[in-house]
């Protein structure tokens, strides 16, 4: 029992992994939960290509330093939600389409870059952040971010749940809305940077839509919902790192996995709208 | 104006063949070392062309019809045997060459890596002297008029190679019996650990360079803490960044980069064959000198 659940994290690099995939799920985790109910699951995925060209770009003027690759991303990907935000405001393109087309524009605009360049590292291999690799400066900034992250989640809670729930009535009621909106798009390429150094950009959406979607299958409530996203985040990071260890599989895929795996028990067994739930209903239903 | 230069055209080009000595003799290397030790021994006598270029991989290289041309019209061909380059055979028959082909490793008592012949015998400067004198011989038969000049070049060259290996013998002397040893997926220093008493080990667990999985990077820490391994060259499958961690943790040093199968380019740190022998010795006697 202790050589399979405890031993492999007698190695510091375990130790490592298990703190910055701690401090990913607590982040992502919740921002997930309210990109789903808003209906923009895959907003998250879109913004990860937006970002991808950004840090791209500071790897290139750089090299592998953790802050111009941070900073690239992050400016990349505000500019990004920002431009696609703006122009769905102030034309008739809906935001979804606008976001498509600016992604798309700037996942374009640094591949150019990366081939003007023209070295011929694997970029996208140096892109994939490896949660084995986290030294200590990449470990504080996940965990900065992640606490940036639920902290001002926690400022803005009100209105974001509002703005899910009943938009006409918050813009009624507040003007909070619009800040509110900005900030947790902001939240949202925080996390993705995190994850993206964490687990490469392409896994990095994982760890925040899969426990989000995860939790809707297990409450109707928000912060239940988000609560239950996070134990499932972090439950994925732990075993995933497991399964690595065991398996010899690649940590990040086997994280997501371990979270895929997770949801698939879900969709089956889950107490809101699985499938056993709707092909069993409960007696109460009955009454 | 349109005269003059006119005029000067015609001059030239009639002054060209004057100036130039008779036609060099075209020899082939197959790789970028053999090149090197070739254009050792000929000088100005001959131009050499090495099919895989610098940095070129010759294990998986996959020859094309333009190498086929070059060997059609070469003089010499110089290959290093024991199997290295799976390619010749077949290139040199179907490029219909007449030029001879040297073997240049003849001579050199092979070792084996598992059931099979090792073929990177260069890396022992010992078999390297042997290399200079097959060239030596088979660029004298092919062009006797320059064998004084061969002669010469070859001995002085085999000089330098003298002291290249006295070098490497006293920088491996210099490190500590205990400390002989480096991790490194590097399978080509074979003839190097036999002959100046280096211990080059395999990482378990690390085979590709995709991501990585927790259980190689623990077998590789694992390895280095059982056997006291003072530093780890992985330089080229593994992400710096994990290379890091696995030193952090283990206290190794991180080697810096090792030529083994190919030069450098022209600008780099390993450009010729002295210079990549002077490059991993310094290499190892960085990672390896006791603190």
């Amino acid at each position: 029992m202790y050589d399979f659940f405890l031993a492999p994290f007698e190695f510091e690099f375990m130790r490592r992994a298990l703190a910055g995939t701690l401090a990913l799920a607590f982040g992502a985790a919740p921002v997930g939960v309210f990109l789903m109910l808003r209906r923009m699951s895959l907003v998250g995925d879109a913004m990860a290509h937006a970002i991808l060209p950004g840090a791209a770009v500071g790897f290139l003027l750089y090299g592998l330093s953790l802050y111009a690759m941070t900073a690239g991303g992050l400016i990349a990907g505000f500019a990004v939600a920002i431009g696609a935000g703006l122009i769905a405001r102030v034309t008739e393109l809906k935001e979804d389409a606008s976001l498509a087309a600016f992604y798309l524009v700037s996942l374009a605009i640094g591949v150019t870059i990366v081939s003007l360049k023209g070295t011929n590292i694997d970029l996208l291999h140096v892109l994939f952040g490896s949660v084995l690799a986290l030294d200590d400066e990449t470990l504080i900034l996940i965990a900065t971010n992640a606490t940036i992250s639920l902290l001002v989640l926690a400022v803005i809670y009100r209105p974001l749940v509002l703005e899910c729930v009943d938009p006409g009535f918050l813009r009624s009621v507040s003007r909070a809305g619009a800040p509110a909106h900005l900030a947790f798009v902001a939240l949202v390429v925080i996390n993705l940077v995190n994850g993206f150094h964490a687990l490469g950009t392409l896994l990095a959406v994982g760890i925040m839509m899969l426990p989000a979607a995860i939790g809707r299958f297990w409450s109707r409530d928000i912060t239940r919902m988000v609560l239950i996203a996070v134990t499932a985040g972090v439950l994925s990071g732990y075993a995933g790192l497991l399964l690595s260890f065991h398996a010899g599989v690649p940590s990040g895929p086997a994280i997501i996995l371990v979270a895929g795996a997770l949801y698939a028990l879900s969709v089956i067994f889950g107490r809101v709208g699985g499938l056993v739930r709707q092909l069993f209903p409960g007696r109460h239903l009955e009454a | 104006m349109l005269r003059v230069f006119l005029c000067a055209l015609v001059l030239t080009l009639g002054l060209a063949p004057a100036s130039a000595q008779q036609p060099k003799l075209k020899v082939v290397a197959t790789f970028s070392i053999l090149a090197d030790l070739a254009r050792n021994v000929g000088g100005d006598r001959i131009e050499v062309t090495s099919l895989v270029g610098p940095n070129g991989d010759a294990h998986v290289y996959a020859p094309s019809p333009a190498d086929a041309r070059t060997l059609a019209a070469a003089q010499l061909i110089v290959e290093n045997g024991l199997g290295f380059e799976g390619f010749m055979e077949r290139l040199v028959k179907a490029s219909g060459t007449k030029a001879p082909v040297v073997v240049a490793s003849k001579g050199v008592r092979p070792l084996h890596d598992g059931n099979e012949i090792d073929p990177h015998a260069w890396q022992s400067v010992a078999n390297a002297k042997l290399y200079v004198v097959n060239i030596r011989d088979a660029l004298k038969q092919v062009d006797p008029a320059g064998a004084s000049v061969y002669d010469a070049q070859t001995r002085g060259y085999l000089a330098k190679l003298d002291a290249l290996e006295g070098e490497v013998k006293a920088t491996i002397a210099a490190i500590p019996p205990e400390r002989r040893k480096i991790i490194t997926t590097h399978d080509a220093f074979g003839y190097f650990a036999a002959a100046y008493g280096l211990k080059f080990i395999a990482p378990e667990g690390v085979a590709t360079d995709s991501e990585a999985s927790a259980k190689a990077i623990a077998a590789i820490i694992t390895q280095v803490r059982v056997e006291k391994v003072p530093a780890i060259f992985l330089e080229n499958i593994i992400d710096p960044r994990l290379m890091k961690i696995i030193a952090h943790e283990t206290g190794a040093r991180i080697g810096g980069t090792l030529f083994s199968d190919a030069l450098s380019a022209a600008n780099g740190p390993a450009s010729t064959y002295i210079d990549m022998m002077q490059n991993n010795i310094r290499q190892f006697s960085a990672a390896l000198a006791s603190s």
